[in-house]
């Protein structure tokens, strides 16, 4: 195999990451929602915890990105 | 741009001069990336001076302005507390200006020949943010509590036996801050773009290519609206994840734990 076939690869399976984080993602804001649902007064208290949990999981997937680039554009 | 043969996403990136200009080695040429910066300075500006009339019934823009403060105000006030005042209107500039960067790099002005430039999509931009942050962190952190602020890396209640492996975690997760600060803003605007561009190429090139070209470039006219309105909605969220985790990193320093 040559160079830029295992290049293309290897960003694409770095990419599997993304999908990664999007369940992530939607873990934090669906386990939001549900226990928001279950105790509305309480939700909007916890909002900033939300955004924290959502960037944590969020950064993960963004770093995949980045390394399927890195991977794209090397050399 | 890539009507037909390779799609070219990067190339909305490159950073070009417009005036160019060396001192010594130094290339400190005007570059695009400075005309944007100028351009969501004077935006900032126009919206402030607009707003900042003090009214005693406000008007409409006055309330949006009034609407962004009081918006900062509050998530500083919530986080760190009454002693955080000090620190809203740092925490107000990094707000705004994030956002009107990103925005302004979302302007669909390419229809009349303006392309907008993305001042947040360059880590050269969101790393100084991101550094600025960290070290108000470790000044303020150092200031308030002078060596003190070391306890930071010891939570409460640890065990004697586990402070050196806690300490060493909680080392390494506080000088991994800066980069992820500035790395989650950089690649979430980075991202977005390449795919609206990869997108927008799929519609031209789908358009110049037969009955089964059609159908893709409309899917994909289809799908990139859906996510024009989702990069709005990040440009949003990522500005106020920034000043939402350096208001909590401010109280970490100035709490401590």
């Amino acid at each position: 195999m040559d160079f830029a076939s295992a290049q293309v690869i290897g960003a694409g399976l770095a990419a599997i990451g993304v999908g990664a984080a999007a369940v992530g993602v939607g873990n934090v804001f669906g386990s939001f929602l549900e226990s928001a649902l279950r105790n509305p007064a309480a939700a909007d208290s916890q909002q900033g915890r939300l955004f924290i949990g959502f960037a944590a999981a969020e950064l993960l997937g963004l770093i995949a990105f980045a390394v399927a680039m890195i991977i794209l554009y090397a050399r | 741009m890539a009507a037909e043969g390779k799609i070219d996403p990067m190339h909305q990136f490159t950073v070009e001069p417009l005036v160019p200009l060396h001192i010594g080695p130094y290339d400190i040429s005007f570059t695009t990336s400075s005309l944007w910066l100028l351009v969501a300075l004077v935006v900032i500006y126009g919206f402030m001076a607009l707003g900042m009339k003090r009214q005693l019934v406000p008007g409409r823009w006055q309330v949006a302005v009034e609407g962004v403060t009081g918006f900062i105000d509050d998530m500083v006030k919530v986080n760190i507390g009454p002693k955080g005042k000090a620190y809203v209107p740092y925490i107000f500039s990094l707000f705004i200006f994030i956002l009107v960067s990103n925005l302004l790099g979302l302007l669909p002005l390419a229809v009349i020949g303006i392309h907008p430039f993305t001042t947040t999509s360059h880590f050269s931009i969101t790393g100084v943010l991101a550094v600025l942050s960290f070290s108000i962190v470790l000044i303020v952190g150092f200031w308030r509590h002078g060596l003190h602020f070391f306890s930071l890396f010891v939570p409460h209640g640890t065990p004697k036996v586990m402070i050196p492996l806690i300490a060493s975690i909680e080392f390494i997760s506080f000088m991994v801050r800066p980069f992820s600060l500035g790395l989650r803003l950089f690649v979430a605007m980075i991202a977005g773009h390449i795919l609206m561009e990869v997108f927008g190429s799929f519609i031209v090139s789908g358009f110049n290519g037969g009955a089964v070209g059609w159908g893709v470039g409309a899917l994909s006219f289809a799908f990139i609206i859906g996510v024009a309105a989702l990069e709005l909605l990040v440009c949003a969220i990522q500005a106020y994840v920034f000043a939402l985790l350096t208001t909590l990193y401010l109280n970490d320093a100035i709490n401590l734990h």
